[in-house]
């Protein structure tokens, strides 16, 4: 059986509760067991924001993610509270336009991603978290068209269609890296 | 997939009641619940139905009452300290005998206390939570999916048998987006003959009160309500058994800690430590055969809880003390990690 427990986090604003909730729907539309935890209260309104994602072929036990396979670390609180949790021989996708100081372990696989720059340089400053996600996609195998379209139309409402191509635009230039 | 959709443990309890056939939400904002008003404000208007944000939480309950003595199916949700205010109203919905649906999406206590996740009003909902002689049936989902099951069996049962049903869940099932299917069956409402609908000048009166002043007829009436009580218990008990044949060590374990206990169990039985989990679903009626059962074959109990212990309480009458009940627990907001309830059985099968 395969599970894969991921752990979302940044400032409140940079997207991180969307991007997991992205991560969370592809998963339910390739027919795994999902589930999606955000942190709730003061964090929503400016502090640091954290979510968890589980995506499985078994029933989801506890939704809470203490020790992330992958860890997605958006500024560098994020990273300091989060580094030593993850799991020995996990990933982690970082901002590397947002936090200097490299991964200090060994026994994971580290991604520096500048993705608040190059979201910035290419048109769409809000989509930096989008940009991870594409790179995670192509990093775990796990970027496929079809996927992708669907998930994107389950998170993007209606009444933000037109949102839809830019996002793609953002995880294609993610999956680029 | 195809009919799944991911929602928040509170809008799957919103649009499940609306499924359920409620058009009357009456609440007032509280972390972590307040998603379940949110989604009653958008949805109600444009269904005919009625959303009200009420200057309180005691208002809130009493416009509950008022909507029930009319027959219809009505709701209110909160969070901890706000079902304390609503406390009074709840005990004279039990006085009228009056159907409704209360949902609690606990946060930590006492007081104001926090507001992350806690089952620490277990006492206060399976006790009745207000003054008086009297039940709630207390349902206590463990699934985005059980939010929206439970919530319209809440209803169903409490029209059933005349009493408030309260849905107990807790932030993280609140706050937790899972797949859910909304496609299942409804009871619809049974005939109503007591409530206040207008009498047309073709019968008598209807009244509903919760004051009776003649100390005999009182009596009377709080004897039959138990009664009534007898046959929710007979009949609606509810619970779930994993791995639980071949146990020698039990762990009792009720919403979000039945999850995170699941985890530990699984993980003790690869180390081939022989435990189970029973899971009540009704908090109220306690599922008290199968801890009497497993009290033949454990040789200990864990009471898995996000407070200070209360379904131990009941945990030990179900077993009547014949094995030894131990309590795993966090409290204040805090959650009991898999690790921590893998070394309490651990412990507990040396």
């Amino acid at each position: 059986m395969s599970t894969k427990q991921y752990l979302f986090s940044g400032f409140g604003g940079q997207g991180i509760l969307f991007a997991g909730k992205f991560i969370a729907y592809k998963g339910l539309i390739e027919d795994k067991q999902v589930s999606w935890l955000p942190s709730y209260g003061p964090e929503m309104r400016g502090g640091t924001a954290s979510c968890s994602v589980i995506v499985s072929d078994e029933p989801v036990g506890s939704p809470i993610v203490t020790y992330p396979d992958v860890l997605v670390a958006m500024n560098l609180p994020s990273l300091d509270r989060f580094e030593s949790k993850v799991a020995p021989g996990g990933v982690i996708f970082l901002d590397s336009s947002l936090i200097e100081r490299k991964v200090e372990r060994t026994d994971v696989t580290a991604f520096y991603i500048p993705a608040t720059k190059l979201a910035g340089e290419n048109g769409f400053p809000t989509l930096a978290n989008m940009i991870i996600v594409g790179k995670i996609l192509k990093e775990l195998g796990e970027y496929n068209d079809e996927g992708l379209k669907a998930a994107l139309a389950k998170v993007i409402s209606a009444k933000h269609a037109d949102m839809m191509e830019v996002n793609r635009k953002a995880i294609d230039l993610g999956a680029s890296l | 997939m195809a009919d799944k959709v991911l929602m928040k443990g509170n809008e799957a309890i919103a649009e499940a009641a609306i499924k359920a056939g409620c058009r009357h939400y009456f609440g007032y904002p509280i972390t972590p619940q307040t998603e379940v008003a949110a989604y009653m404000a958008k949805r109600m208007p444009k269904i005919g139905g009625t959303f009200l944000q009420a200057e309180s939480e005691i208002a809130a309950i009493n416009m509950v009452y008022g909507v029930a003595s009319a027959g219809l199916r009505v709701m209110t949700s909160s969070s901890s300290p706000g079902i304390s205010l609503k406390g009074e109203g709840i005990s004279y919905l039990a006085g009228a005998d009056l159907p409704a649906l209360v949902v609690n999406v606990q946060r930590g206590g006492p007081g104001l206390g926090g507001i992350q996740p806690s089952q620490s009003d277990y006492f206060q909902s399976t006790r009745g939570g207000g003054h008086g002689d009297y039940h709630m049936i207390v349902l206590a989902p463990s699934s985005v999916q059980e939010m929206a099951e439970l919530t319209v069996k809440a209803f169903e049962l409490a029209d059933k048998y005349r009493m408030t049903a309260m849905v107990l869940a807790d932030g993280t099932m609140g706050q937790m987006m899972e797949p859910v299917s909304l496609d299942f069956d409804v009871t619809p409402p049974p005939e109503k003959p007591w409530a206040t609908t207008g009498t047309e000048m073709k019968r008598k009166h209807n009244i509903v009160n919760s004051l009776s002043l003649v100390p005999e007829e009182l009596e009377k009436l709080n004897i039959a309500r138990f009664e009534r009580y007898e046959q929710v218990k007979q009949n609606e008990t509810r619970y779930e058994e994993y791995m639980m044949d071949d146990a020698e060590i039990a762990i009792a374990a009720f919403g979000i800690a039945a999850r995170v206990s699941k985890n530990a169990v699984n993980e003790a039985r690869k180390r081939g430590v022989k435990v189970g989990l029973i899971r009540p679903i009704t908090l109220w009626p306690f599922p008290e055969a199968p801890f009497k059962k497993a009290a033949e074959h454990v040789k200990q109990i864990i009471s898995v809880e996000l407070n200070m212990g209360q379904m131990i309480e009941d945990v030990r009458l179900a077993s009547e003390c014949k094995v030894p009940v131990t309590l795993c627990n966090r409290v204040g907001g805090m959650i009991p990690s898999p690790e921590q309830v893998l070394d309490a059985i651990l412990k507990a099968s040396k």
